[in-house]
């Protein structure tokens, strides 16, 4: 059973397709698992100030997905790695327990983005990935 | 939500309504326990005898070889647990297949820890089981063969008569779990050499909580369920007459209805079949023929089942998927897997299945919708690359 606010970002979500000028991109998940997340920022003066979204998985997968973009948008890099899964869970008035992993997805995925950026900027990227980024072994669900 | 289009008949079907009609006085004026002896009570036990007799018409078996259960769950547990336990053999074999319902693999799982030992046949990619394996597996302390009638998922109907020739042959109880083909298709026990065979009244017009077994005469199996005298001493408890009189009249009607039934689902199946195969990187699961004529399923490449369910739901239809996210498990559905699915295909898995009920205006209003919700999901899926899954990229 999903809440209003999953069906809702679900049904209508925000932000999605790719991002022309993004320069930050993540992609988290695999597909054996069914999930597959991928995140698009544009990051002006530390500032996200636009954020999109692809993802292949399930109606948790991609209400999480819209609501994570729609909670990075104006924040500062910082602000937007300090990002939780329990904060989107509670921003879609909560998930079921089995769909727990798809907001842990969200935030990784956001993380794996900023990632990218620091990167690119050839930023030191240690920690900033809460694990180890090795999504092709693992599909979230130990998270809970 | 208008024009609900209900495509999941597999999963449950409607109570037809002469059967509620002729449930109705069971549940009220007629509630007497049909042992009780006083002519008050009589009624009650003509009217269990009538639906056995009907449940044994339908299945081409004598009356004297129906014992009416709770659920079609149950009739598995019976048949496998009851077999093994007649058996008295120190390490009992069972062969099956990989393709159960659970009700059959989780029996078999919990038996092999109680020290028996069970062989799961693989199935061909259009989900059939090969009966030169079946002969292989047999060992000098196999018990029981049990094979179910026809997938639920997939729809793949086995060759029941040629797989009870071999456990006949072999001196081998052989039990079939028809749970999603009695009513549905044409069964003959007798023909079939079916000794043991599970059914369930809500796959075809009864509400949810009755089911039967046959057993075929001679047979003799442990029971389950211990305490009074019902159902021939086999299965104890009171019989729950207005269900069982329900079964009665949805086996009576399945049986007159049946062949007209089953040519105008076949017809409005393939039509689906001939419509969804045209999606790209979209293929039909399970064999064309020899299938459950109401139930076409599919993968379709590059989406996620639930999320294809709550969209198509969204768009007014109900449907069914074996993708892990829907079945709330990490995998995706164990018959996909059997018939060779990698698991990102599996997870794309779509099943809608027909009943008396569906019209062609269903049909349409399933194809129209569903490739605007393959094209909408696609659109939002990173592994769908410039028109097709990102895996056939070259």
């Amino acid at each position: 059973m999903y809440s209003e606010a999953v069906l809702d970002h679900f049904s209508n979500p925000r932000n999605v397709g790719e991002l022309d000028g993004a320069n930050a991109v993540g992609t988290v998940g695999n597909a054996k698992c069914g999930d597959i997340m991928k995140m698009y920022l544009k990051i002006e003066d530390g500032i996200i100030t636009d954020a999109k979204f692809k993802t292949f998985g399930c109606g948790a997968a991609v209400a999480t997905s819209s609501m994570a973009t729609e909670m990075v948008k104006g924040k500062s890099v910082e602000d937007a790695l300090k990002l939780t899964n329990q904060a989107v869970v509670e921003a879609l008035d909560g998930l079921p327990p089995e769909k727990i992993h798809c907001s842990v997805l969200a935030e990784e995925a956001i993380k794996a983005a900023i990632a990218d950026y620091y990167e690119k900027q050839g930023l030191d990227t240690t920690g900033i990935l809460g694990c180890g980024g090795n999504c092709a072994q693992c599909c979230g669900h130990h998270h809970e | 939500m208008p024009n609900l289009v209900y495509a999941d008949h597999a999963a449950t079907a409607p109570v037809k309504p002469q059967v509620l009609e002729a449930m109705l006085p069971y549940l009220a004026e007629n509630y007497a326990n049909p042992s009780s002896l006083y002519p008050f009570a009589y009624k009650a036990k003509i009217a269990v005898d009538t639906a056995r007799k009907q449940v044994a018409d339908l299945l081409g078996a004598n009356e004297k070889e129906i014992y009416f259960t709770s659920c079609g769950s149950e009739s598995d547990n019976w048949a496998i647990k009851g077999a093994v336990d007649a058996s008295k053999t120190e390490k009992p074999h069972i062969i099956t297949t990989a393709i159960e319902h659970h009700a059959v693999l989780h029996t078999c799982q919990a038996l092999e820890k109680r020290g028996a030992e069970v062989t799961y046949l693989g199935v061909n990619a259009q989900g059939l089981i090969s009966l030169d394996e079946l002969k292989a597996a047999i060992r000098p302390e196999t018990v029981l063969i049990s094979v179910m009638f026809a997938n639920n998922e997939i729809g793949a109907i086995q060759p029941i008569a040629e797989i009870g020739e071999v456990a006949r042959e072999h001196g081998i109880l052989f039990h079939t779990d028809a749970v999603q083909a009695v009513g549905h298709v044409k069964i003959d026990v007798e023909a079939m050499k079916i000794d043991l065979l599970s059914l369930s009244g809500h796959k075809f017009g009864t509400p949810k909580g009755v089911g039967a077994m046959y057993m075929r005469k001679g047979v003799r199996i442990g029971s389950l369920i211990h305490g009074g005298g019902q159902e021939r001493r086999k299965r104890a408890g009171t019989e729950n007459v207005p269900y069982i009189v329900g079964l009665g009249e949805a086996a009576r009607l399945a049986k007159e209805h049946l062949s007209e039934n089953a040519a105008r689902l076949s017809k409005m199946r393939d039509r689906l079949i001939e419509e969804i195969e045209k999606l790209p990187y979209t293929f039909l699961t399970g064999p064309r023929e020899n299938r459950l004529p109401g139930l076409a399923s599919f993968c379709i490449e590059g989406i996620e089942g639930e999320a294809l369910l709550l969209n198509l739901y969204q768009a007014g239809v109900c449907a069914s998927s074996g993708s892990a996210c829907s079945s709330g498990d990490l995998d995706p559905s164990h018959v996909l897997l059997a018939i060779g699915l990698p698991h990102h295909i599996a997870h794309g898995s779509l099943r809608l299945s027909l009943g008396e009920m569906t019209t062609d205006a269903d049909v349409d209003h399933i194809l129209e919708a569903l490739p605007q919700v393959v094209s909408h999901l696609r659109n939002m899926s990173p592994v769908w690359e410039n028109g097709k899954p990102a895996w056939h990229a070259e």
